[in-house]
């Protein structure tokens, strides 16, 4: 089956991009409601139930409620970037979505249609420039309110979104070093079982090979969508509602729509880069490979587009179930252990390890060990050690210090270890 | 050493926030797969009151639909908060009867004075929530008003216990 024609090429992806933009929108408005049930499950109460069955048209309601609502402008707004930023806040989450494969090529009358809207090459980069205007929103709609609440909140979320970016970009790194290029469908062959032409492959999900990079991905994931137990920038307790306290009607439901779909967006994100994308385990039906010149290795059809799709979804489903379910247990940071976490933990770490992982990838090429399960299991073991010794060893009272320790120290200490060690650091807590 | 502050006595070396984390993690899962769903449904399950419970009042009326009030004054006297107004008359009969009787329940603390008070009883507190107006101007309650509420009388002394009273 061949490419598409260019005059093809063109429809298809309009539709695509109707599609999935569509498609985002419905399941940010099904998240909205599933936290919120989860959320009301959590403690122990039922969740919105009045607006539907089950409360299924609440998400709905909310809307119209957005839309209807009386717009107010604060007196002292600086009204374009006002009006500017939560336009800015919901487009880098939305237009992300934009590189990431949904599922196996579909064969049509017309050609080979790719379930992905734009397969740029120069993949997650993309994601990473796109992801770090996001920054913008936040900082544009706390300066532009002309309320010291909101300034705070931009403040915070532009120091907090523009420290973790960093530690994001990093943990990335290893996975070009195992991959060798940056094109995201390139990535997910990677991953799948592979045993026929082209390219080797590691045969294995990334997060076992890769488990350091998946955690801090993980975490770095959490303070760029600016979720509990990242969320400063909007600290209800602190700041009202941090940088769009001043907004109101659609233009907060902007900013609202923008989180979720960031939440979204950075599921998928970790589904793609360490969960296989739309890959289903241990079948090598799905192993439909699409080379960057448009050469096609694999059979797809129809059916294999909805298993994979299935797959992706019940992938991505289960990692928001897990930032929902971290939402609704862990408390906030303090501002200094959020930066402390930033600089000294994620970034150190991540820096780190991508010497770890391009030693280890030079070593086992000097070896000579074949680029297949057997160097992925080499490196899944590599990572499980450097894991037990983040976890059990660096996270013993050093990873994110409680204020109690602290106010121990200016107290006087139990302990004189204790005391002369803290008098050589000047970190945490005071 | 202020007494006020809490310490943590636990040494450094044994704090962990990832395995704090994770037991916490636990417990909102425990939860999660297994609500223990203590919510009442309200407005299609409601609480059974007490009563006891003191909410708006009602004016107990005769046979034929006359408030029983016999405008002795002593309700206006004794309310705390000066909600009830009462402008007294005389019939034909030379019986006194309230001409103008209005009770601001927004003023109401429902203490129950007025209901102990009443010589015949005619005012009493009603065993009723659910009492939400549009305007302000709604909550002052005026005698007709007072004689058409049907909620239950608010009793005084628990039923269960006569030596109560």
């Amino acid at each position: 089956m061949g490419a598409l024609s260019t005059g093809h090429f063109v429809w298809t992806t309009i539709f695509k991009v109707i599609v999935f933009f569509t498609l985002l929108m419905l399941m940010i408005g099904g998240l909205v409601l599933f936290e919120r049930k989860l959320a009301g499950f959590i403690q122990d109460r039922s969740g919105p139930n009045r607006v539907g069955p089950w409360g299924l048209l609440q998400t709905a309601a909310d809307g119209l409620k957005f839309l209807l609502k009386e717009e107010t402008y604060p007196h002292a707004a600086q009204m374009v970037f006002y009006l500017l930023a939560p336009a800015l806040a919901m487009f880098p989450a939305t237009i992300l979505f934009a590189v990431i494969p949904f599922a196996s090529p579909l064969p049509t009358g017309w050609g080979l249609v790719h379930m992905i809207v734009a397969d740029v090459p120069v993949g997650f980069l993309y994601v990473l420039a796109i992801g770090s205007f996001g920054v913008y929103g936040v900082v544009m709609a706390g300066w532009s309110s002309g309320s010291k609440y909101a300034l705070l909140g931009g403040m915070r979320g532009s120091a907090q979104m523009i420290s973790y970016e960093v530690g994001l970009a990093l943990t990335l790194v290893p996975i070009v070093l195992l991959g060798g290029g940056v094109r995201i469908p390139d990535l997910i062959s990677l991953q799948q079982g592979w045993s026929g032409q082209g390219p080797h492959t590691l045969g294995m999900w990334l997060f076992l090979p890769l488990g350091v990079s998946f955690l801090l991905f993980f975490v770095t994931g959490l303070a760029e969508t600016k979720r509990i137990p990242f969320d400063l920038p909007e600290a209800e307790a602190e700041l009202i509602a941090g940088y769009h306290t001043e907004y109101s009607a659609m233009k907060f439901g902007m900013f609202f729509l923008g989180e979720y779909a960031h939440m979204l967006t950075t599921a998928a994100l970790i589904t793609v880069f360490f969960l296989g994308g739309w890959d289903i385990p241990f079948w090598s039906g799905d192993n439909i490979r699409v080379l960057a010149d448009g050469t096609v290795i694999g059979n797809p059809t129809w059916w294999k587009t909805v298993l994979t799709f299935l797959s992706f979804t019940i992938k991505t489903g289960a990692l928001v179930t897990v930032f929902v379910w971290v939402r609704w247990t862990l408390p906030r940071f303090r501002y200094d252990q959020l930066m402390e976490l930033g600089w000294k933990f994620v970034i150190v770490v991540a820096t780190a390890y991508v010497f770890v992982i391009a030693g280890a990838v030079l070593a086992l090429d000097r070896i000579g060990v074949p680029l297949g399960l057997g160097y992925a299991g080499i490196l899944a073991g590599l990572n499980v050690v450097l894991l037990g010794i983040l976890l059990f060893v660096v996270d013993r009272g050093r990873l994110l210090r409680g204020a109690a320790y602290g106010l121990m120290e200016r107290l006087g200490g139990p302990s004189p270890r204790r005391r002369s060690r803290r008098a050589r650091s000047t970190v945490g807590g005071s | 050493m202020p007494g006020e502050v809490k310490v943590m006595r636990r040494p450094e070396e044994k704090g962990s926030y990832v395995r704090a984390a994770l037991k916490g993690m636990s417990v909102t899962f425990r939860h999660m797969v297994n609500p223990r769903n203590v919510t009442q449904q309200y407005p299609d399950e409601k609480w059974e009151l007490s009563p006891r419970m003191r909410g708006t009042h009602r004016m107990a009326t005769h046979e034929d639909g006359r408030a029983k009030c016999v405008a002795c004054g002593l309700c206006p006297t004794v309310c705390p908060v000066n909600c009830i107004k009462l402008i007294p008359a005389e019939d034909e009969n030379g019986e006194r009867y309230a001409a103008v009787y209005e009770i601001d329940e927004f003023r109401c603390i429902f203490c129950g004075y007025c209901q102990e008070v009443c010589p015949v009883e005619a005012i009493h507190l009603g065993v009723h929530y659910e009492n939400a107006e549009y305007t302000r101007e709604r909550w002052v309650y005026d005698l007709e008003r007072l004689c058409s509420q049907t909620q239950p009388f608010t009793a005084l002394w628990d039923p269960a216990d006569p030596a109560s009273e």
